[in-house]
């Protein structure tokens, strides 16, 4: 058997105290196409960012052609032959193709000298080439599709004598004839032996292109298997399939009337069209769906942040004017963000003034602060949630991901609210304080709040909805009832296929 | 919990007044008339003018912004008063004229920035020029000094309270009105929590507009305040008036320890910057510093004053 070009074993990782990865085993030989699937948050670009330097390994080894290696920096592992194509491209639209491909390393006479400008075109039109492919080195790269400039992003990874190139999602903004083109410059590397990691949520892709398909879950490592010799569903359960039976508590509360009703929401950019939905009284409805189907966006729609072209909301029976996040926080609708650090939380201020934040005005009269009712809130919602912290005055950044977590759950609980949308809730959060929010979200329905939880975790998902709703591209394709909701038939909604429940 | 923590902090919050005390110390040494009160009340009239300035300053900074048209509006703010009082009106309404015209002007700042989405060091470099450009229309570039006899416009900039410059009760009685409006009030809260994550205040149901607004109109009025008390001071509007004021009130705040990253800072620091701005000029005079000179130690001590902060922070 030929030596791998890169292998990692045994690697184990972690932040603040979370493990996001635990003893995975990893290896890319000459000339093969490796898939690397799991869901989102399970460790694959935490993997591949130490297998490009970003990230050192706090246990495990690496080796590059059967030699232990340690990178402490992008720059080693690029030396050593790996690179990376990002889903967000890095190229410069107001330069030219030839100058995106010798971006930071020209070509020059003598150290510091003047550019070769004639060589360096000559070789891009080789590289280019080399790749079976043509473009016109002399235009400007942001001229040119998203497919074409990932191109030049591989021939620049192919002029540095990359042996190793991973490819973060390449397909995701593709269209069907460049999809094509990159398989096509994918099988030319193949055959000259360069070893590719394919990073992509596209079962479908996978089976054509790939020759094996490692599976990571929940930073733990699932196992490797031949293309050949397994199959979509056996991937599937490889990437979900655990006990998820004691993970969530039973849900207690009885749906009641609807409480949110949402109708024809179209947004300005034409993601969605006329999306509508509703959620009961102490209802948990899950909204599921890969990465980019739009979860996030509709509820931002529906939460005033994004811009909507028509559609209504109606909370109990009342219709709402919701023109931004204010009008939304007072009609009782409270948005628990994605990303805490960016969207959630002020960093750099104090426990107590992030839980005020939301609730200035009931501890305020006439706009002027009320110390002892804001110390009563912000006291009792650190007790109710059990926040660990020094004090009140515990600077945010200060805090693990699941106390900041805790945090922006509480800045919304102080608004009593009738509706609460959390998207992806247990994001990076451990295992004990991910429990603790499960059981939030069960006394909150109990008191009659409808929520909505976008999860890219399905067990989670299927744990704690009601009703689980799927998105695909935009449109909603499929309403589950908690009983007939399954992994396999979400999953299927999730990537395009059919099979629409009532 | 944390006592390394807190006592950096404390080290950082009265480093800026460690400063202040040093200096006076080394002057008062080199020449002890430093010290007598006629000085002391010398420079804190001195300093009124810039320090009202840097308060407002001081708001738009902690939201993450900058205003470079103070020095204009603080001109056109006081030519329009002058101009009022010279055309008959009363003079305490000419002053309150003057003083909305001031937040008008930081008003439009405000809206340029916020729903122009023009960022705020653009908006403020145009609107420097612009106002700098209406204050020459209104007077055709000549002093405007045919203003009234009156009392109350008097005691703005000349008068005295029990023996201490009414410039400097003002200057008092600002910054004691701004530091309860940025600790106690939800406005206060807004624009802490503004410049330090504006995504999340937004997301939060923070009206980031109105909160962003509020400080430019602010600022406006506190520099109109400051012209006001100049036109006073000369009884006369000179047109040309604050021309490099914004420099002294954002080195100010600066010196006080406010970020200019936004979401970090107190207003406290900048009374104290503008102290040090005050001491430096006053000194370097009672010593005889040529006035060239002056400009360079200025801007040297500020130098030094930020290139510590930032050490603390590291």
């Amino acid at each position: 058997m030929t030596v791998p070009l890169v292998e990692m074993k045994d690697v184990h990782k972690s932040f603040y105290g979370v493990h996001v990865l635990q003893g995975v085993n990893f290896d890319v030989r000459p000339g093969e196409v490796h898939a690397l699937m799991g869901e989102n948050g399970a460790g694959k670009s935490t993997l591949m960012k130490i297998l490009t330097g970003i990230h050192t390994n706090d246990k495990g080894t690496i080796y590059v052609k059967g030699e232990e290696i340690t990178f402490s920096h992008p720059k080693e592992a690029e030396k050593a032959g790996i690179a990376v194509i990002h889903q967000e491209l890095n190229i410069i639209p107001n330069l030219s193709v030839t100058e995106n491909m010798f971006l930071g390393k020209p070509l020059t006479y003598g150290k510091w000298g003047i550019n070769k400008q004639k060589e360096m075109r000559q070789k891009t039109v080789e590289y280019l080439q080399r790749l079976g492919i043509e473009i016109n080195p002399d235009i400007q790269a942001g001229k040119l599709s998203v497919g074409q400039q990932q191109m030049i992003e591989i021939a620049r990874a192919v002029s540095t004598n990359a042996e190793v190139i991973v490819m973060d999602e390449p397909t995701a903004a593709l269209t069907e004839v460049e999809i094509e083109t990159l398989f096509e410059v994918i099988n030319h590397l193949k055959q000259s032996g360069t070893g590719i990691v394919y990073i992509s949520h596209r079962m479908e892709e996978i089976f054509q292109l790939c020759d094996r398909i490692s599976v990571l879950r929940d930073g733990g490592y699932a196992g490797t298997k031949e293309v050949g010799e397994t199959s979509y569903e056996e991937i599937v359960k490889m990437m979900v399939g655990r006990e998820i039976g004691q993970k969530y508590p039973p849900r207690t509360a009885e749906p009641g009337d609807v409480r949110l009703r949402v109708e024809n929401l179209t947004d300005a950019e034409g993601l969605f069209e006329n999306a509508s939905f509703e959620v009961r009284r102490g209802e948990i409805l899950g909204f599921a769906g890969l990465m980019g189907a739009g979860r996030t966006e509709l509820m931002e729609l529906l939460f005033g942040s994004r811009k909507k072209v028509s559609g209504e909301v109606y909370v109990d029976g009342e219709r709402l004017r919701i023109r931004n996040p204010h009008d939304a926080r007072k009609a009782g609708i409270g948005f628990i963000t994605e990303d805490r650090k960016e969207e959630g939380l002020v960093l750099n201020l104090s426990v107590r003034e992030n839980l005020a934040l939301t609730n200035l005005n009931k501890l305020s009269d006439k706009g002027i602060m009320s110390n002892n009712r804001e110390k009563e809130f912000v006291g009792s919602m650190i007790e109710r949630l059990r926040v660990k912290t020094s004090g009140q005055e515990q600077k945010l950044k200060t805090l693990s991901g699941g106390n900041q977590q805790k945090i922006v759950i509480g800045k919304w609980l102080g608004i009593e609210p009738s509706v609460l949308i959390l998207d992806e809730p247990t994001r990076g959060v451990d295992i004990g304080a991910k429990k603790e929010i499960y059981h939030i979200m069960n006394e909150l329905t109990e008191q009659g709040v409808a929520i909505i939880m976008i999860s890219s975790e399905l067990p989670e998902v299927l744990g704690m909805s009601d009703r689980v709703l799927v998105l695909h591209e935009g449109s909603i394709n499929g309403v589950f009832a908690r009983e007939e909701a399954d992994q396999e038939s979400i999953m299927q909604a999730a990537t395009g296929g059919g099979l629409t429940n009532e | 919990m944390n006592n390394g923590g807190s006592f950096k902090g404390t080290l950082q919050k009265i480093g800026p007044l460690l400063g202040l005390v040093l200096l006076v110390i080394v002057l008062t040494m080199l020449n002890p008339s430093f010290l007598s009160l006629n000085n002391i009340f010398n420079v804190f009239r001195q300093v009124s003018i810039n320090a009202l300035i840097a308060f407002g300053m001081t708001f738009v900074i902690l939201t993450g912004g900058i205003d470079l048209s103070v020095g204009s509006t603080l001109a056109l703010a006081g030519a329009l008063t002058a101009g009022f009082m010279s055309g008959g009106i009363d003079p305490v309404l000419a002053m309150l004229l003057g003083l909305l015209a001031g937040a008008l002007m930081g008003a439009f700042n405000g809206v340029v920035i916020t729903k122009g989405k023009v960022a705020p060091f653009i908006a403020t470099l145009a609107t420097m020029t612009i106002f700098r450009g209406l204050t020459l229309v209104y007077t055709d570039g000549r002093p405007i000094s045919d203003i009234p006899q009156n009392f109350s416009f008097e005691m703005m900039g000349q008068g005295y309270l029990f023996m201490i410059p009414f410039p400097v009760v003002t200057m008092f009685a600002a910054y004691v009105i701004l530091y309860f409006v940025l600790k106690k009030t939800t406005f206060g809260r807004g624009v802490y929590a503004v410049g330090g994550n504006e995504e999340a205040s937004r997301l939060s149901g923070l009206r980031v507009d109105g909160i962003k607004i509020g400080v430019y109109s602010l600022t406006g009025m506190l520099s109109a305040l400051a012209g006001i008390i100049l036109t006073s001071r000369l009884y006369s509007a000179q047109p040309t008036a604050g021309t490099m004021y914004e420099l002294d009130a954002i080195a100010a705040v600066v010196l006080g320890g406010t970020s200019l990253t936004g979401g970090r800072g107190w207003i406290f620091g900048t009374l104290v910057g503008a102290l040090i701005i005050g001491v430096l000029n006053n000194g370097l005079n009672l010593l005889n510093v040529a006035s060239f000179y002056q400009q360079v130690v200025k801007g040297a001590v500020i130098l030094l004053a930020v290139m510590l902060d930032r050490k603390k922070e590291a």
